[in-house]
Order: structure tokens, then sequence, then C-alpha cells
């Protein structure tokens, strides 16, 4: 059971107060796409075996959404950011280059 | 025989005698005891028969490994099968069991299968049981499940408590011997918050029986001490009869504490699971002994040397009188001593390892006198349900036997592997010790935590570290180490314990026994004792292609049985490596998963039973209904009435009178659970014309909407009734699962992809009692209240307005989900109670009567009316339900509308709702399919639709139903045969899905 940090409220709890909510950064595709967009959009996801970038909802406290960056391995957790964002901040990046050498290639 | 010996049995008050039940006959032990050893003290050293063929099976183990002695304990409420006889600890009035044989332990009928053993090699219920398919259901599986299974289940409610404990601590030491001891006082000294688990009843593991001294004192004083040192400190916490069971994510592990089980008159819960969140996790697991495999070595008498020496220093029982030991390293040499020194009989020591010279165990041997025979081993055991002798061959050979021993018990040891289980389950890696032949912890691949860094540690045995002295510096260093990892330090002056050595021969590695054994010996050579795999089955399986070490454990069961392979798991591995000509690192081992021992399914439960179970959310109103008849039915948490039944009156009947009164005069229903969400802000109406289908920003103040809601992957997931409340306040009606799940749908669109706007979500569910009054007379009843005028005029259909009515504050929404006159009415939580009484007080002449959920839906299904949840499944799209009309055209977005355009999601050809009336008035079963023409690719027939709701109207008189067909709107009329589960098949014709009044003229007045 993890322990997991929510950036909203600052409380760090179990897992079980918490709900993951699958990949983060998903371009939402709506009318106008193609239909290789929507395919994508509504269903092809990383998965990887190592660095991934979530959302996450912290159900059973404050309520709110944020994106939390693990490996799926080794369960380390490099961080947790603002559900509002487009991408990961730079500093988050830093750290996970430093912890995870080469992962950018990997994903 | 085994017996109880004169003196020895350092666990023992012998002031204190036992009585005990085993198989029916009254027997005798000590406080202390261990109902192992308490057996092997009546001579029992046959306790069960194993899994397939039946053999008889005697203890093997004085430990948690062992795979044989399995008891059905106690009876009625405190039944519990497969209780281990070597952790259970005896005592008064014990009831034991012994399990899988019929009709008795002695005589077993099932033992026959040892002459079919030829027939039942590994993989053969695979093999055997595949032809002729319809064999299978209903003489094959009968057949085997009355045979296999261990255990009976418990029949009865287990009337004992359990209970949950959280703690947290910096370093938790699971394993209370030396190694533990001392990497718990290390790490206490640095003033860390410890908590050390132990898993039997006494502290100091192993080393009171191998013996040494520890910082110049015997072990036993150095425990004493150490444990009173502990005791003392108040960061400190010791728990014995606790054992670790698993090892989880970023530092959480579960323990298991059996509070009462050695005492079952004890007030108070019988198992505590421990909860723990620990900053480090140390290890002090120790080792269990490995069997070794020769022919005859599961029967009865054969024993781990180690725990015959446990029996006779623990408890002052002999497994035998004379005990040939058999053995490829130095640690049996010890249990030949003790059994000498103890006065019993040791023919020969049969050593697999030819060495230049004695080490001091195998001198001190010699010196005793006993035999020892170095390069020999077992060619095979003899006898039936007891040993009667060994058969003596050269280890390098084929099996030829030398002589033959007369003997009533054999010790043997195949060396020690480390318990590396609570390190492996969380990603620990493990690598290949090859001095002593075992896998143990990789120190350079521990399990990593949150934080990426190293969160166990193993100390002692558990790092593959056998001396005493290496033992307790690997203890020190394990918790020099862990407090690095926390952040902390050991105090300056802080130092080791020292413990003395012994100098030891090197093992040698013996994976078969002889090295050259034949196939007739291979296929008497157990691996697996409870589930009866042998040498010979797992090179049947690599013969066969399984030459994965994960697929042979399946497919020949080794290691499945409940002592999950404690015993045979290195022992399957070198077998299986051997028989595939790869060494055993490259084969690799299974995967440890927790709990590393069974733990009960009530301590997982632990106070969650009965009311507290779950919460319960009820309405205002509940006592109400409870008081007035309701049945209730759980919704989501809460629990709503299915329907009021008075005195004489079935349910049925209570559903059928409460429709027939609703329609024909007036029902109230408690509404209170339905969702209620407000949404509020500038962009509250651009954002609920995202989440509806229809439009709800053109929606005008005072008015009502019903909306559909769909996923962005275009499934309907709820629908409701929406009011504007005012310019950017809208309240949206859930259903009542919906509540939470849809408020949390809002909040994450605008939280992660519409931030930028300006809506805000409140769930105000419980705010609001609500009640819906239904009916012909509903209007009458409101206005006999006084107060709003509630006229069509003033307050029409699909409208609401708040006001006051018989002094209440309310809001009223005149919408209706029955088809009749009908207002749903909101007031304050707290006037709920109140209001419903004003309500059944006025309408008392006008023929009001409550109503429950089956009612309601009833009503709903008369008219055509959805339900989600019913008429969905999560695969279901608005235009299957025929509500295109909801679907919004003049909208450039929402929810699910590109999907809608996918092109399965647009085909024609799809299930759609009709009607269903069947042909002789009867009701259709609920969520029968109606098949079609043809079969399918399995032989089954085609499936053209499915029923979804149905129901008997006592409007119509007759069974009515909706469901999804292929095509279905376009086949008006057809009639479809739908078989059901009662070998009957019902027919029913296609309809419009609205039987009543299907203009709207009585809810329109
Ligand atoms: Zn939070």
């Amino acid at each position: 059971m993890l322990i997991v940090s929510c950036p909203n409220c600052g409380i760090t709890a179990e897992e079980t107060e918490f709900h993951a909510h699958g990949e983060a950064h998903i371009t939402r595709h709506a009318v106008g796409s193609s239909d290789d967009q929507m395919e994508t959009y509504l269903f092809m996801r990383k998965n990887p075996k190592g660095v991934h970038f979530e959302r996450w909802r912290h159900q059973y406290g404050c309520g709110k959404w944020f994106h939390m960056a693990r490996c799926t391995m080794t369960l380390e957790v490099f961080g947790t950011y603002s559900a509002q964002t487009y991408s990961p901040p730079d500093d988050l990046l830093a750290r996970i280059d430093a912890r995870r050498p080469g992962w950018r290639e990997a994903t | 025989m085994s017996t109880r010996l004169a003196t020895g049995g350092r666990l023992l008050n012998k002031s204190t005698s036992v009585k005990f039940r085993f198989n029916g006959k009254y027997m005798r032990g000590y406080e202390g005891d261990t109902l192992a050893s308490a057996l092997l003290a009546n001579d029992q050293m046959l306790v069960g028969r194993s899994f397939k063929y039946h053999r008889p099976r005697g203890i093997v183990a004085a430990g948690p490994e062992e795979p044989n002695g399995l008891v059905n304990l106690g009876e009625g409420s405190d039944f519990e099968p497969n209780a281990r006889v070597t952790t259970t600890e005896l005592f008064d009035g014990l009831r034991a069991e012994s399990q899988n044989h019929w009709p008795s332990l002695e005589f077993d009928v099932g033992a026959i299968n040892k002459h079919l053993s030829r027939f039942l090699p590994a993989g053969f219920y695979y093999k055997m049981f595949i032809h002729p398919r319809p064999l299978w259901k209903h003489v094959y599986e009968p057949i085997i499940r009355h045979s296999a299974g261990l255990g009976r289940a418990p029949k009865t409610r287990d009337e004992d408590t359990y209970e949950h404990f959280y703690a947290f601590c910096d370093v938790l030491v699971i394993g209370g011997g030396v190694a533990g001891l001392e990497a718990a006082r290390a790490s206490a000294l640095s003033g860390a918050r410890v908590i050390v688990m132990e898993q039997t009843a006494h502290w100091g593991g192993r080393t009171p029986v191998d013996g040494g001294d520890i910082n110049g004192m015997p072990a036993q004083d150095w425990i004493d001490a150490t444990l009173a040192e502990l005791g003392a400190m108040e960061n400190v916490t010791l728990r014995t009869r606790t054992m670790g069971a698993g090892v989880y994510d970023h530092g959480y592990v579960l323990g298991y504490e059996r509070l009462t089980d050695h005492n079952p008159e004890a007030q108070g819960p019988r198992h505590r699971l421990w909860r723990v969140r620990a900053g480090h996790i140390i290890t002090a697991t120790g080792a269990i002994e490995r069997p070794l495999s020769f022919a005859g070595n599961d029967i009865p008498g054969v024993m781990l040397a180690a725990s015959v020496r446990d029996y006779v220093v623990n408890y002052g029982v002999s497994a035998g009188d004379r005990t040939v030991v058999v053995t490829n390293n130095d640690d049996a040499y010890l249990t030949a001593i003790a059994l000498k020194e103890a006065g019993l009989d040791v023919p020969a020591i049969l050593d697999a390892r030819v060495l230049p010279e004695d080490s001091a165990a195998m001198a001190r041997a010699k010196e005793l006198g006993i035999r020892v025979l170095m390069g020999h081993g077992v060619s095979s055991v003899k006898g039936g349900k007891r040993v009667t002798s060994v058969a003596v061959c050269s280890q390098a050979g084929e099996g030829s036997v030398l002589e033959e021993i007369a003997c009533d018990a054999v010790a043997m040891s195949g060396g020690w592997s480390p318990v590396v289980h609570l390190w492996s389950h969380c990603g620990g890696k493990l690598m290949w010790d090859t001095a002593n032949a075992c896998f143990s912890p990789d120190p350079d691949q521990p399990p990593k935590g949150a934080d990426g860094g190293q969160f166990v540690s193993t100390a002692g045995a558990a790092s593959g570290v056998f001396q005493l002295d290496d033992g307790l510096n690997d203890a020190f260093a394990a918790a020099d180490g862990t407090l690095r990892c926390l952040g902390r330090k050991l105090p300056r002056d802080a130092k080791a314990s020292q413990g003395s050595r012994n100098d030891e021969a090197p093992m040698a590695p013996v994976w078969l026994m002889p090295q050259g054994a034949s196939v007739k010996l291979r296929e008497k050579a157990w691996l697996d004792y409870q589930n009866d795999v042998k040498v010979s089955d797992v090179r049947l399986a690599a013969q066969e292609g399984f030459v994965s070490v994960e697929h042979a454990k399946r497919y020949t069961t080794l290691g499945m049985a409940t002592d999950q392979g404690k015993l045979s798991n290195i022992n399957g591995l070198a077998t299986l490596a051997n028989a595939l000509g790869e060494d055993i690192p490259s084969v690799g081992t299974t995967t440890f998963r927790p709990p590393y021992h069974p733990i009960s399914m009530a301590v997982i439960g632990g106070e969650a039973r009965d009311a507290a179970f779950q919460p319960i959310r009820r309405t205002p109103m509940h006592d109400w209904h409870a008081s007035n008849g309701a049945e209730f039915e759980p919704v989501g948490q809460w629990r709503r009435p299915y329907a009021y039944v008075k005195s004489g009156e079935s349910t049925h009947d209570a559903v059928m009178r409460e429709v027939t009164n609703t329609r024909e005069k007036m029902g109230l229903l408690d509404a209170s659970t339905l969702g209620k969400l407000i949404v509020k802000g500038p962009d509250a109406g651009w954002f609920l014309d995202m989440l509806y289908t229809n439009m709800m920003s053109t929606l005008k103040v005072g008015k009502c909407r019903y909306g559909l809601m769909c996923n962005d992957n275009g499934f309907l997931i709820d629908d409701g009734v929406v009011a504007r409340i005012d310019e950017d306040t809208w309240l949206c009606h859930t259903t009542t699962g919906g509540a939470e799940s849809i408020h949390a749908h809002m909040e994450e669109w605008l939280q992660t992809e519409w931030w930028d706007k300006k809506v805000y979500v409140a769930n105000v569910t419980e705010q609001y009692a609500q009640i819906a009054v239904v009916g012909p007379n509903a209007r009458n009843a409101l206005e006999k209240l006084g107060g709003m005028d509630v006229s069509k005029e003033a307050l029409g259909f699909m409208e609401w307005a708040d006001g006051v009515i018989g002094g209440f504050n309310v809001r009223v929404y005149r919408i209706s989900f029955s088809g009749e006159l009908s207002y749903e009415i909101a007031v304050d939580a707290g006037q709920g109670q109140a209001f419903w009484d004003a309500l059944m007080a006025v309408g008392a002449d006008l023929g009001a009567m409550p109503y429950g959920t089956e009612c309601l839906h009833i009503l709903r299904a008369e008219k055509g009316f959805i339900m989600i949840g019913d008429e969905t499944d999560g695969t279901v799209i608005p235009q299957d339900l025929n509500l295109h009309w909801a679907l919004s055209k003049k909208k450039e977005d929402y929810l699910g509308k590109r999907a809608h355009q996918r092109s399965h999601m647009a085909d024609p050809d799809r299930w759609k709702l009709v009607g269903l009336e069947t042909t002789d008035g009867s009701t259709l079963p609920d969520g029968a399919y109606a098949v079609g023409e043809g079969n399918n690719a399995n032989g089954q027939r085609n499936m053209i639709g499915r029923v979804t709701s149905s129901y008997h109207s006592p409007t119509l008189g007759k069974g009515i139903a909706m469901g999804l067909v292929h095509n279905g709107p376009d086949r008006m009329g057809e009639v479809l045969e739908f078989p059901g589960t009662d070998g009957k098949t019902y027919s029913a014709r296609i309809v419009d899905p609205v039987f009543y009044d299907k203009e709207g003229a009585k809810q329109n007045v």
C-alpha cells in the first residue's frame, strides 16, 4: 500500500485515502477529430514499466485531483504536482532524470 | 515408538498436566507443549493422509514449515480446519481430528490411489478429465470435489472476535531469535521507535537448542538479559505469538497476533491484525531445514534432523528409540549428539559427503560411539505407517543396498534455506549461495520504498549467515544500515554482541539420494509431502516441456499446498534444474507472496462484521419507514423501503396494492436519496451543456428539464431532472447511486480539463428531505395543507417554485416518474419527518399510502421510463434507448458526442429498447435472453436480445417488460422466445415500451 502526498492540502496518507485514475496528460479529442485520434484518446495508454505520470484524486480527503510521477516497477514516487497543467514541472523532470537516466527514451 | 523422556523439555511446565483429545482418544501433555510434541509424546506419529494418494503422513517438522500435521480443531463455533499441529499450543480440553481420510486415519480407502500412482502422474487432472467434455460436470467434478480438499469448512458462525490494530514505528524487527533481538537492541539504542514480532511464544529462536555463548555467557542468559534491557526501554514494543505475515509497498506490514489460541477461555479478541507502517523493516526470520530426496522419505518417522533435536531439547520428546541420521552437513550431527546424550540409540550417521578430515561435530559424535558412514546415503526407507528400517547405499551409486539398519526414526538434513519470503514480498532479489547451496537475499537488490531507498534489511540466518558469531555481527550491521537509511545513528559506544563459533566442515549439495537413483526409487522420493509431488513428477514435467519454474509448479502442484513449498521449494527447483541440465540460479525461484504462513480469514475482516460491516445511510424518515412495515433494500449505502407490508399481506401483495393505490388515489415516496448537486457560476450553463447530451443553458429560471449524461466513450452513465434556480445556478438531480459518482465526474472535468471555467459544484443530497406526492389526489392534499398555489396554472408540469405549504418552507418540483400528477417536494432535512407526518395526516381521508422502490419501478416501467442500471449497463448509448430526442443537434460538443459517431456506435444494426408482453400474461424472467436462428461458434443458440426490466403490472393485469432486442423497434409484433433457467421457454411479443397513458394526459393536469 503506497504512501501518497496530496499537493493540494499537503496531507501525506495511506493509499486507501486516494484513488488512482490512470495515465495523465491525455489530450481530449472531440467533434472534428479523426477516428485515429479518438482511438488514441479513448484507449491507447503507455502502460510503461518504469516512469509513469498518473492522475490521482484525494478521494477521502480534500477531494482534489492531482498528478503523480511514479515508477511502476519499484513504486518509487518522484513527486506529486498540480492537476491544472499540461505537462510535468521542470524540477520534477530533472529529479526523474537524476533517478532514472535515459527514462525519456524508454517511454 | 515416539515417547516422553524422563528428562529435558526446557519449554515445559511439567507441574501442569493437560488433557486433550485426538480422533476421539484422550491423551495427556504438559503446559508448554505444542499439539505436535504432545502427540509425539503419546506415540501418535501418524497425523494425516496426503492429498492425492492418501499416503500415511507423520510429523516432519517442529515449526510453521510442517507440511503434514494439519488437523480440524475444536467444534461448533470454535471449529477450525487446517490447524497446524506444530504451531498449535496445547491447552486443556483441546480437541483435534485428523483430515483427508475415510473412513479412518488408520484405514483409508483412498490409499488405493497409491497403487494407481503410475496412472496419476504430473498433470493427471489436465490430461484425464478434458475428454469427453460432458462428463466433467456430472461425473468427474463431483468425484474430485468429494476426494479433494483437506479440512472441512466450518458450518456454524464463528463466535470469536477479531480486531485490527494500527501501529507506526521507525524500525520493525520480524523474528525474535538472537539476530532479531540483537538488531532490535542496536536499533533501539538510537532512540528509534522499535517493534519486535516473534511468531512463537518464546524468544531466542533456535540458539538455546543449538547452543553457544554470547558475550561470554550461555545464549539463554544473554537472551534473558537482552529482553530485560529491551523491556525497560520506552521506545520498544515486544510481541510474541505475532507473525510478520507480509511486507507490502512503502513499508506497510501485516502482523498476525494470536492472542487466545493457546488459552481459549480468555476474554478478548482471538486474533489481532497489526497494520504497521514502518520506516524500515529488519527480517530476522531464520532459516528452514531442507529434507533429502530419497525413496520412502515420506514414511511416518522420517523427520527433519533439527526438528528431532527440537523435540528432545524443548519438549523432552523422542521421535523414536533408534534414529538413523542422514545428512549432507554438520548440523545434523548436533541431533545425533543430542539424542545420544538423552540416552537414545543412534545406530548410524549416513553422511553423503566425503571429507578429508573430521570436523569438531564429527569427532564428538564418534567420541560418543556413534557409527559414521561417510559417502553413504539412504537407498530407501522401509515401513508403512511407521519406519522400520533404512537400506543403506553409497551416495555415488544407483542405490545397491549395502546393509539394512533397523530403526524407528530417520533424522534427515539436506542443508538450510534462509526464510527469504518477507524480503521477497516487495521485490527484494535473491542470489545463489554456492557454499550453502541456497538462495539468499542479494543485498545489492533490496526492496525499494517511496523515496527509492532500501526499506527492508535482513539479519542473521535470514541473510544466509549460519554461524552464531557471524549472525550477531550481521544483525548489528543490519541495524546500523537501517539507522543510516532513517537518518539516524548508533551511539558511538554501541558494540555488537559477540557470539561463539563452531568449526564446521562445508556442506555438500545433495538433490537426489543416491545421486544415480533409479526410476523406481525416484518414484518414491517425495518433494512435496502434502500435495504428493515426487522427484519423478518434476522430471516428467520437464520432459513434457514445462521448462519455466512457474509452469512446472502449477503443472505438478509442487509447493502449492498450504505450506506453500517451505520444504519443497528448493529441492523441487534443483530437481527441475537437474532434469533440464541447467544450474539452479538460471532456473530461478517461484514468486513469494504474502502471507508467509496462513492467517485466519476472520482477522482480515477484523471488526467489520454485522452492523460494523459498512456504514448505512438513513434518510430523515428512515425510522418511520421501519416502524410502518417497510422491508428495506440496499441502494448503494442507503436503505430504501422496498415495500410497506401490512399484516396478512405478502410482499408481492403490498407492492400491487401500492401501485393501484398510487394510480387511483395517492402515494408518498421518500425520494430523499436522489442525488442533488448544485452547479453554480458564470460558466455553469456552458459546463452543463458539456455534461448533458441535451441543452441546459437555455433552460429558463423556474423550469425543469430531463437530461442524459454520457461519458466521453459515449455510454449513458446517469439521468435526472435539472432545475434552473437562478441566472447562474442549476440544481441537478442524479440517480440515488450517482450522487457521489456524478459529483466526482463533474469535479474531474472541472479540475483536470476545464480548470479555467468558473463553476462551483456542491453535493447537497443530504441537506434535503424530498417527498414525492403522487396520484390523482396529490394536489387536493397539498391544497388542504394550505399555502402556495399549486394549481396547474400557477405551477405547470416541469416547473418548480419555492413557497410555503402547511407552514413548511418548501421547494416544489412538478415532475413525474410515475405518469401521475406528481409533486416532488424538498424541505430541510430536519423538517423531513414532520412534513411527512403532515402529508400522511392530511392524506388520511384521501387514501394516502407510502410506497416503496418496487412500486416506483413498476410505475415507471408501465410508462416506459428507463432506469439507469436496468436498461443501461455501461455498454448502452442513448440511441439504443430511442432517446435521440435528448441528443442536442445544436451543440457543437458534449461528452460522448464524438464517440457516438464511431462506427460501431453509429451502426444502425444494434440492440434497441422495446416493450415486451408475454403471450400468456405471465412475467418474463428478468435478464432472460431471446434466442434466434442457428448456433454460434461454441454451439450455443444465437442470442438476439435480453430482458432489462420485468414486472407484473397490476394496472394492466399482466406481465410487462422492457428489453434490448436486435433491431427491436423494426420488429413490432414479432414474438420472441426466451428460455428461462427454470427449463421453461417464455414467449413474448415486441410492443411499444409505453404501456400506460402514452399521451401523458394523467401527469399533465
Ligand atoms: Zn488533499
